[in-house]
């Protein structure tokens, strides 16, 4: 008798669920968009920090990765 | 599980942001040094003094270009692992390789390349200081109904699986978000500012990197959080024998 081992069917993936994923997503999602309005939008259309000092530093990267500027 | 997502998306998006550095370094940032001289050139032609410099040029085409895309990278590497949380099982019997790449190529679409197709990136000395507001309000309309869209085209697409098959009910939610997506962009404020005079080829050569840019990013992202959940992933999956209706899945 020979060991032949058939090929393994696809897992079928189980899904995360909502509740589990909810709590991350708030704390992450506004993390992130936090970041984003930093990098994307501080000191053009609305500033939090006075002066133009971010909006210069992360210039090249404003214009590069699509936001509007100037 | 989550914590596991998530730290694999953000390790991810530091690794994509990288990749997309080095790729804005050499191919983006020529277009926008060439830019600056097109507008100081201009400045200097109307007898006008040149704004003094906040950060210098060398500062803001490398720690400064390196902190926006890195940080932009790692924020769109948190929100890919929610993302990909929710799409993992969701969106038809894919693997974790797969369901990651068509999550990267949705965030690249829908959160990048469709907004960008109506309100294109501009460089240096393009958009007019006065209309920033008006500017930014409608770029970032757009790009949250191109997401907006593009989920409730997926949504839509699931839920006429039963119905059409996969294939036809991809087709047709893959139609929905285009038409959609047109109209909206129609009905929003067309901006163009332009400045006459404006060399036509490094507005190209801007476009296209930027467009480059963020294929690195996202195409990084997908393949490398694929690779890097692959395997507890697939550990967590049902055996397709074990999968009789009414059987409950495992907890995690």
């Amino acid at each position: 008798m020979s060991v032949v081992s058939a090929p393994r069917p696809a897992p079928i993936p189980v899904q995360i669920p909502v509740r589990e994923i909810l709590p991350w997503a708030v704390f992450i999602g506004v993390l992130a968009l936090v970041l984003l309005y930093f990098v994307g939008a501080e000191q053009g259309a609305t500033s939090l920090i006075s002066g133009h000092y971010v909006h210069e530093f992360v210039h090249d990267g404003r214009h590069l990765l699509g936001f509007p500027c100037h | 599980m989550m914590r596991m997502l998530l730290v694999r998306g953000m390790l991810s998006g530091l690794v994509a942001g990288l990749l997309a550095l080095v790729f804005a370094r050499i191919f983006g940032e020529p277009s926008v040094g060439a830019a600056i001289d097109f507008e100081s050139a201009e400045q200097a032609a109307r007898g006008e003094t040149p704004d003094p410099e906040l950060v210098s040029r060398g500062v803001q085409s490398t720690l400064g270009l390196a902190t926006g895309v890195l940080v932009y990278a790692v924020a769109f590497g948190g929100l890919f692992a929610l993302a990909f949380a929710v799409a993992y099982g969701r969106v038809g019997r894919l693997s974790p390789r797969a369901t990651a790449l068509l999550v990267a190529l949705g965030g690249y679409l829908a959160a990048f390349v469709v907004p960008f197709l109506k309100y294109p990136a501009n460089p240096p000395s393009i958009g007019n200081p006065d209309t920033i507001n008006e500017r930014t309000v409608v770029y970032f309309g757009m790009v949250a109904l191109s997401i907006a869209l593009a989920v409730a085209a997926t949504y839509l697409g699931r839920r006429l699986v039963s119905r059409l098959g996969a294939w036809n009910a991809a087709l047709v939610a893959g139609a929905a978000f285009i038409v959609t997506a047109a109209l909206g962009a129609l009905l929003l404020p067309t901006v163009n500012e332009v400045p006459e005079g404006f060399p036509a080829g490094v507005l190209w050569n801007f476009r296209v990197a930027s467009l480059g840019i963020q294929l690195v990013m996202w195409t990084t992202m997908g393949l490398l959080f694929g690779a890097l959940v692959h395997r507890r992933l697939a550990a967590s999956g049902r055996a397709p024998e074990q999968a009789a209706p009414g059987a409950v899945a495992p907890v995690h």
